[in-house]
């Protein structure tokens, strides 16, 4: 398979950006109303950034990782994949994260740990995720509402709910790699399609993931309120 | 009732166009005002148009049926303008099932099916070329070519045997934005091919050193993809005037001029430019009528645009 090395980014965008939007438009009209039930979803992701509890937070990996499972399924298999030929890879990476998500629903002590995580970043990625994403579709050239990324119907919002969540829960590596590798794989297709905030994503992957990362450099603090099972 | 001249035809065509009513009569607005110029298969002497229709992203548009109507009418006006030869991949999405929903709306009646192999492996090469036929909805295809060299070792000699089978006309490969040209004049000159598909266009001449005298001198069609480097070369010169070169062969656009260059190349047998829009496929027809530069102007033509793009 030598032959992989000599194509580029671009041979495999086969799509433009209005088949991408015209999709997701086509695919949220199909859906409605599931985004209500994502709004409730994120809601309880937030609250659990924001009121750490064992069993809100606990719920809140599991809302995640139903929607993680629902992107893999409903969006990647059954549409994106109409457009895409990766798309099937994708959605086994997603069905990947919700198990990973479900793990750490039920063994919060090994994803979390005592030390004061960014609670101020980790809610600002939720909130911006879930309140303000699905508002990019008004803010792009020609774009509508009907075409809105909303979290948990879509892969980028819900990825970057995600990140929040995992920086709150200052979650362990294993965790991080399928959402910021998406963030790479969606930022650069998006800016193959010349998308104006093509650079959004991988912004926000790279602010969570330097978050985690000067975090787990601080020493433990044993009463944190973020730990779950406080 | 006296023939429409082609004035008049012309002016009707404008007006049907202007009221959009590309829908009422295809075959009117998509007259071009002179024939559409074709030029030899090297390897038979079988004569086909300068310009095709590439289906690279532009087709791939899934089940989305406003998408799939557009591609329809696309693909109306490029048989109605003398269009005939349609490039399409496995590689492309969902675009060979929307051309094959076309060809069976449309039933054109010299329809010239350019398809590519894109898969490692012989054996499965052979079923992705059956997979493709069906969703082209073709008895059998004209020209099939190894994409970007995948696993040409196997497939070239598959496609080939098929051709002496009569179950395919012609045998390329395929390659694009100058990638593995010493391969590709590796196989051209040892290999009894009849087409190379290449990158070529005024900003990237590459091709012009070894691979378009090479496919003359052993008589392999040349057909081009990437005309426009994928829209950024005319986005590059919109709004930039049109030289006065411009007006001596008929051109009105930027994308006629960058087509007439390509097309005008001796070795070239077509261009494949793609799009979703019916006024460009109209457009990029008529780069394929009336005056061509000549091999003085070609170059000035490359000049301006190397200056202006």
């Amino acid at each position: 398979m030598s032959e992989w090395w000599t194509y580029s980014l671009s041979d495999f965008l086969m799509f433009s950006s209005r088949s991408y939007y015209r999709l997701i438009e086509s695919y949220n009209a199909a859906i409605w109303p599931a985004h209500l039930l994502a709004l409730v979803a994120g809601v309880i992701v937030i609250g659990a950034i924001a009121r750490p509890h064992q069993h809100l937070q606990r719920s809140a990996a599991l809302m995640l990782a139903a929607t993680w499972g629902w992107v893999a399924w409903a969006y990647h298999l059954e549409h994106y994949a109409e457009i895409n030929t990766a798309a099937p890879y994708f959605a086994a990476a997603f069905a990947a994260q919700a198990l990973l998500l479900c793990w750490l629903a039920y063994r919060p002590a090994n994803a979390a740990n005592a030390a004061p995580a960014p609670q101020h970043l980790a809610l600002g990625l939720s909130g911006l995720a879930i309140l303000a994403y699905p508002l990019l579709a008004l803010a792009r050239d020609g774009g509508q509402w009907r075409q809105a990324e909303v979290f948990g119907i879509v892969p980028d919002p819900t990825v970057v709910a995600t990140l929040g969540m995992l920086l709150a829960w200052r979650a362990p590596v294993i965790f991080w790699l399928v959402p910021v590798l998406w963030c790479l794989v969606s930022g650069a297709t998006l800016m193959e399609l010349k998308i104006g905030h093509a650079w959004l994503l991988p912004a926000l992957a790279l602010t969570a993931v330097l978050a985690a990362m000067m975090v787990s450099k601080k020493p433990r603090d044993l009463n944190s309120t973020i730990n779950p099972r406080s | 009732m006296p023939p429409t001249s082609p004035s008049r035809r012309h002016l009707l065509a404008s007006m049907i166009a202007a009221s959009g009513g590309l829908a009422l009569s295809p075959l009117l607005a998509a007259a071009p005002p002179a024939p559409l110029l074709t030029r030899p298969i090297p390897s038979n002497g079988e004569q086909l148009p300068v310009i095709g229709l590439g289906s690279w992203i532009t087709f791939n548009v899934g089940r989305d049926p406003q998408g799939r109507r557009e591609s329809v009418d696309v693909m109306r006006q490029f048989f109605a303008g003398g269009g005939r030869l349609v490039d399409s991949s496995p590689m492309y999405g969902s675009a060979q099932d929307v051309i094959g929903e076309a060809v069976q709306a449309l039933k054109p009646a010299r329809l010239f099916s350019a398809d590519k192999v894109w898969v490692s492996g012989g054996a499965r090469g052979v079923a992705q070329v059956e997979a493709s036929r069906k969703l082209w909805r073709v008895p059998r295809f004209d020209l099939l070519q190894v994409h970007n060299l995948l696993s040409s070792e196997e497939h070239l000699p598959i496609l080939l045997a098929m051709k002496r089978e009569g179950r395919l006309r012609y045998v390329g490969i395929t390659t694009s934005e100058g990638r593995r040209h010493a391969e590709i004049e590796k196989i051209m000159a040892s290999q009894p091919i009849d087409f190379v598909q290449i990158s070529y266009n005024a900003l990237d001449r590459d091709v012009e050193q070894r691979i378009l005298p090479l496919a003359r001198e052993r008589k392999i069609g040349v057909i081009v993809n990437r005309p426009f480097r994928q829209g950024d070369l005319t986005q590059a010169l919109a709004g930039k005037p049109l030289p006065g070169w411009a007006a001596d062969i008929g051109c009105t656009t930027w994308a006629q001029a960058l087509l007439k260059f390509i097309v005008s190349h001796p070795a070239v047998t077509c261009a494949i430019p793609a799009t979703s829009s019916v006024a460009h496929v109209r457009e990029n027809l008529l780069a394929g009528t009336g005056r061509m530069p000549d091999e003085t102007l070609r170059k000035r033509i490359a000049q301006d645009v190397e200056r202006l793009a």
